[in-house]
């Protein structure tokens, strides 16, 4: 079942074993927590020494670079773009759209490499240095191999096309040769420079003939003797066809034009034209295509695949993608000495000429350190539909679980999460359930970083994070003793219990200090009054307070009355709702009409007779002011019943 | 992987458990000196201890923490015969200046006889829920019905498992169609031939929790046990540390008739299974996705394992002390402490290279030993000439990149 092949690699933990052999460990979200202990302890404590650390070992050191977290940033756009290309445009149409998809991607990772690679030469700790250099390379060979694919795979330019992809792709990866022409020709004189030659050879091995005619001039002009035969190499130079796909030469044509300047090539080398310089002999054996004197300069081709490209220009322009592994194949196994072994780089592109995209795919995954490069290749690769038709039944799931691994690093990272979440929307099958684990963990510093994670599960009715976010953001608001804020989290959460247990706080903070907290909440609760019973008391009892300092005594008195008859006011409350009715009862123009009078009374009654079964055992001082206020509030009411008699009496009349 | 921090922990005994809470945001720690620590991880990264107290009047073998809906809330258990629960006050405000913080035991739950030796909280679905396990073989499940109120706890079940217990967890899946389950493991060295691991499940209609399975297969001591996140499916995945990692999956059979009212049946089927601690193994444990599984054994080495898409298992790093004796195989690490400290940080980053995606596909040639092996790419205007580079790396950890050094400023001058 278990499958050995790569050893895993191992993390050494500093100070960690030396007393006891085990390691005790806890995940975290985006590190794990690991320390010393004795797992075979089962009774008291050891009474040894102490065991002082718990050690914090992080996974994934990229995500905290700032420059690479432009490379997260800008490819999340160009995820998202390439994940809103429409499914139903005809593929034809498509390409382009996926090569320029591919180009931004190697736009983005160039940027970011040059960035890299100034602040590493600006900076002066070595440590620094070393780790940008690392990450530099890294890039660097990322390009390198996306660059391929896109040419091979995602463009899949077909023969003759093919070699001036191939073509481009080293010149953009072998630009030491620009570095070196500079500096020839900024010297003092250029043609007695020691690289003189190797810039000429450079530039005939890499195609770019212009370039070398140019430098070969400034040496025939210095040697009248044997201009006639920088004259020929010239002509040579200026000859050799290119195939040109905007116009309307055939591949055929184009071959037999290739042919016969080869064969003009063979001629001169073979009447010893150039035997009286072996500068020009060596570049009209390369024109010809010989072998060993390319590899004779493999210091200037610098890889095998370089020897690769050059080959084919000199010897097989037309070659087209099925012929490509045999030449990769051979030239890597010439460009290479016998005895070292080819490296993952090596491997890797390899297999890209082999055309074994799964290959390339789990090359990369295991040589290189992040997921961002095979999560995104994999992810245009499948959208270009190459994933299916190499014949991987898994094609979808390999692109998700790619993707899935890659968001799922970010998500460990303080910012870079809400860039994950993108990522997740587009994976269908497991996507949605890894967001719902993930987004919950965020951590919720501030009230605005809640709200944030709120809209996200909002906008994807992820309704039970949504409910929890809330709850957890009015616990936390109430055990700080932030009572409007605990009340509207609540609300948010729809939790009637705790909106209940909210409302009786604000009820009992308004009964020891005679005010209200939170106004503007209450006042606007609206509909959400309703979550509870207790929270609509509390809306409509300060509805009341409203209406009475507005001096709206009828409608409050209306209101106050309808509290207690409606059974809104729990009867703990009604003694002070009763309470809050003296002062009107008191006005000098009548507010409760005889019927409500009436209904006052008998709220009144049943609560007495209530408190005289349930309540026995008060304190007898309580016991006085309580039946004070009994008397005060049966006078009043008897006097406010006898106006009101006279009153409705007198308008009737 | 590196690591990133080291926290002094000042415990004046082992260590027994460290447990974040659900943000990561705290974590805890227990120790044989008594005592629970809670640390809050400040916003540049730091870890300060904000409450130390003496929890237990023996070793304290497990911190957990409840879910943030029901507030800051911690449970302990102990040698001591007891499980704690404890809620964290906003206390005074120069307490908060101080950056201390004041937990209140709310709760002593007394009921077991021997030693508690493990504690867990439900899924939050099912409220504010406690599950105990204790040495004389009873899983006890304690409920707080009022989750205002932290004192009052009421025990609900008590599970006689008839074996010493050692470890539970309770099933994460908050799916209807899985009634709530637990799952017990026994270290029991006295009863030698039955299953080691048993499930019980919930039944609405009995109220009682039952016993729906017995993992027969597992016969050796049992020291830990952990669900998987649930992930949607309609199985279930179960890590054990045992003689080996093992993990299982068990899938519900259909139910005859919709009315039974036995305990759900499984199938029981184990995904994978690894030796590679080549000896007991005491801590399983899922990170949060279930992508990764870390397992700790008598090796001293903590152990990450991972599934690939197409369900192949791999160990894929290896964490272990510094201090404790080489194993053969993994020279590697040696090499890597005899680094200097210049060379230290760009090291560990080759590591951290090396361990993500060691594990992706099945088949793999073993990376040969030998310079030229990982060096990856030449960026062919910034490295320097390798030809020297073969004896120079040698004793040197594979290198998956090759390493430039950038042109200094200086440099061209002499050319001008």
């Amino acid at each position: 079942m278990e499958e050995v092949d790569v050893e895993p690699t191992t993390t050494l933990i500093p100070g960690v074993g030396l007393k006891q052999k085990h390691v005790g460990f806890e995940w975290g979200p985006g590190d794990i927590l690991v320390y010393e202990t004795n797992f075979k302890l089962q009774g008291a404590g050891s009474g040894g020494p102490g065991f002082p650390f718990v050690h914090v070992v992080r996974k994934d050191e990229d995500i905290y670079s700032p420059i690479l977290r432009k490379l997260f940033n800008e490819s999340h756009h160009i995820f998202v773009g390439l994940q809103n290309i429409k499914d139903d445009m005809p593929s034809k149409n498509k390409k382009p759209q996926f090569v320029s998809v591919s180009k931004n991607y190697r736009s983005v990772i160039r940027a970011c490499m040059e960035e890299l690679q100034q602040v590493a030469v600006s900076t002066q700790d070595t440590s620094l240095v070393a780790q940008y250099s690392n990450q530099v390379s890294i890039l660097l060979a990322i390009e390198l191999i996306w660059n391929l694919c896109e040419v091979l795979f995602i463009d899949a330019a077909p023969a003759g096309i093919l070699l001036l992809h191939l073509l481009d792709w080293v010149r953009l990866h072998k630009a030491d040769v620009d570095e070196k022409v500079r500096e020839v020709l900024q010297s003092e004189s250029p043609t007695h420079h020691h690289a003189y030659w190797e810039v000429v050879i450079s530039f005939v091995l890499q195609g770019r003939m212009d370039e070398a005619r140019q430098i070969l001039m400034k040496q025939a002009n210095l040697q009248p003797a044997s201009r006639p035969i920088y004259q020929l190499m010239d002509s040579l130079l200026q000859k050799m066809p290119i195939f040109n796909p905007g116009s309307t030469q055939t591949l055929t044509e184009f071959d037999v034009k290739w042919r016969h300047w080869h064969e003009e090539c063979d001629r001169y080398l073979q009447d010893n034209s150039f035997a009286s310089n072996r500068h020009l002999e060596t570049i009209c054996k390369i024109l010809v295509g010989d072998e060993d004197t390319m590899l004779e300069h493999k210091e200037l081709l610098g890889t095998w695949y370089h020897f690769l490209v050059s080959r084919l220009l000199f010897f097989h322009p037309t070659v087209k993608p099925s012929e490509l592994h045999y030449y990769a194949q051979s030239s890597m196994d010439m460009f290479l000495d016998s005895r070292s072994a080819p490296e993952p780089l090596d491997s890797i592109l390899l297999a890209a000429f082999e055309f074994d995209l799964h290959q390339v795919i789990k090359d990369c995954s295991i040589a290189l350190n992040n997921w961002w490069f095979v999560a995104h290749l994999t992810d245009l690769l499948d959208h270009c539909k190459l994933l299916q038709s190499h014949n991987l039944h898994f094609g979808s799931n390999l692109r998700e679980f790619l993707v899935l691994e890659y968001a799922s690093g970010l998500f460990s990272h303080h910012s870079l999460w809400q860039l994950a979440v993108d990522y997740f929307d587009h994976c269908p099958e497991f996507g949605r359930v890894y967001l719902e684990l993930q987004i919950e963990r965020v951590p919720l510093e501030t009230e605005r970083k809640a709200l944030k994670v709120l809209r996200i599960c909002e906008q994807r009715q992820m309704n039970e994070q949504v409910r929890s976010i809330c709850k957890i953001m009015a616990k936390r608001a109430l055990s700080n003793n932030r009572l409007g804020s605990a009340l509207s989290w609540s609300i948010r959460a729809k939790d009637a219990a705790f909106a209940t247990l909210i409302s009786e706080r604000f009820l009992q903070d308004y009964c020891t200090r005679g005010s209200f907290s939170d106004l503007d909440l209450i006042d606007n609760l609206g509909p959400a009054m309703l979550l509870s019973d207790r929270l609509t008391f509390l809306g409509k009892y300060r509805e009341f307070h409203r209406l009475y300092g507005e001096m709206r005594f009828t409608e409050a008195a209306k209101l106050l009355l309808s509290l207690m008859t409606a059974k809104i006011a729990p009867r703990s409350f009604w003694m002070t709702l009763l309470t809050d009715a003296l002062p009107l009862l008191e006005q000098k123009e009548v507010i409760f009409s005889v019927d409500q009078t009436h209904e006052l009374m008998f709220c009144l009654e049943e609560l007495t007779s209530d408190n005289s079964e349930t309540k026995p055992e008060r304190p007898a001082q309580d016991e006085d002011i309580e039946s004070t206020k009994l008397e005060l509030l049966r006078l009043a009411l008897a006097r406010n019943l006898a106006m009101a008699i006279v009153k409705e009496g007198t308008v009737e009349a | 992987m590196f690591v990133a921090r080291s926290i002094a922990a000042d415990h004046k005994d082992l260590i027994h458990d460290v447990s974040y809470d659900f943000h990561g945001r705290r974590m805890a720690t227990c120790s044989s000196d008594q005592s629970v620590k809670v640390w809050d991880k400040s916003d540049n990264g730091e870890w300060h201890c904000t409450a130390s107290w003496k929890t237990h009047s023996g070793s304290v073998w497990r911190v957990t923490w409840a879910h943030p809906e029901f507030g800051q809330v911690l449970a302990s258990c102990s040698f001591d015969r007891t499980a704690a629960v404890w809620e964290e006050i906003v206390g005074e405000s120069n307490d908060k200046q101080r950056g201390l913080s004041h937990w209140i035991k709310r709760t002593t739950l007394v009921d077991s006889r021997t030693s508690v030796t493990d504690v867990k909280f439900a899924p939050k679905h099912m409220g504010l829920v406690l599950a105990t396990c204790s040495a004389d073989g009873v899983v006890r499940i304690y409920e707080a019905p009022d989750v205002m109120n932290l004192s009052q706890w009421s025990l609900q079940h008590e599970i006689s498992c008839k074996l010493s217990c050692s470890c539970i967890s309770w099933n994460p899946s908050s799916s209807r169609a899985h009634p709530p389950m637990i799952a017990v493991g026994s270290d029991d060295n006295n009863v030698t031939y039955s299953g080691k691991v048993q499930i019980y499940e919930y039944n609405e209609n009995t109220r009682k929790y039952a016993k729906a399975e017995t993992l027969m297969t597992v016969t050796d001591p049992v020291h830990d046990i952990a669900f998987a996140p649930n992930l949607g499916r309609s199985f279930h995945v179960l890590a054990i540390a045992t003689k080996d990692v093992r993990i299982f999956k068990l899938i519900p059979l259909r139910r005859e008739n919709a009315t039974s009212s036995g305990p759900t049946k499984f199938e029981v089927q184990v995904m994978a299974q690894f030796d590679s601690h080549n000896s007991q193994v005491w801590r399983v444990s899922w990170n949060i996705t279930s992508t990764l599984l870390a397992s700790s054994g008598d090796d001293g080495c903590v152990r990450l394992w991972k599934a690939n898409y197409m369900d192949n298992w791999k160990c894929t790093g290896i964490l272990r002390g510094d201090g404790s004796p080489v194993n053969g195989s993994s020279g590697q690490g040696t090499a890597l402490s005899a680094v200097g400290s210049a060379g230290a940080q760009s090291q560990n980053s080759v590591v951290g290279a090396a361990s993500a995606g060691r594990y992706f596909f099945p088949h793999l040639d073993p990376p040969r030993a030998g310079s030229r092996l990982a060096l990856l790419l030449p960026p062919p205007s910034l490295i320097e000439p390798t030809c020297e580079t073969d004896h120079t790396h040698a004793h040197q950890p594979p290198q998956i990149r090759r390493r430039y050094t950038p042109a200094l400023p200086t440099q061209p001058a002499e050319h001008d």
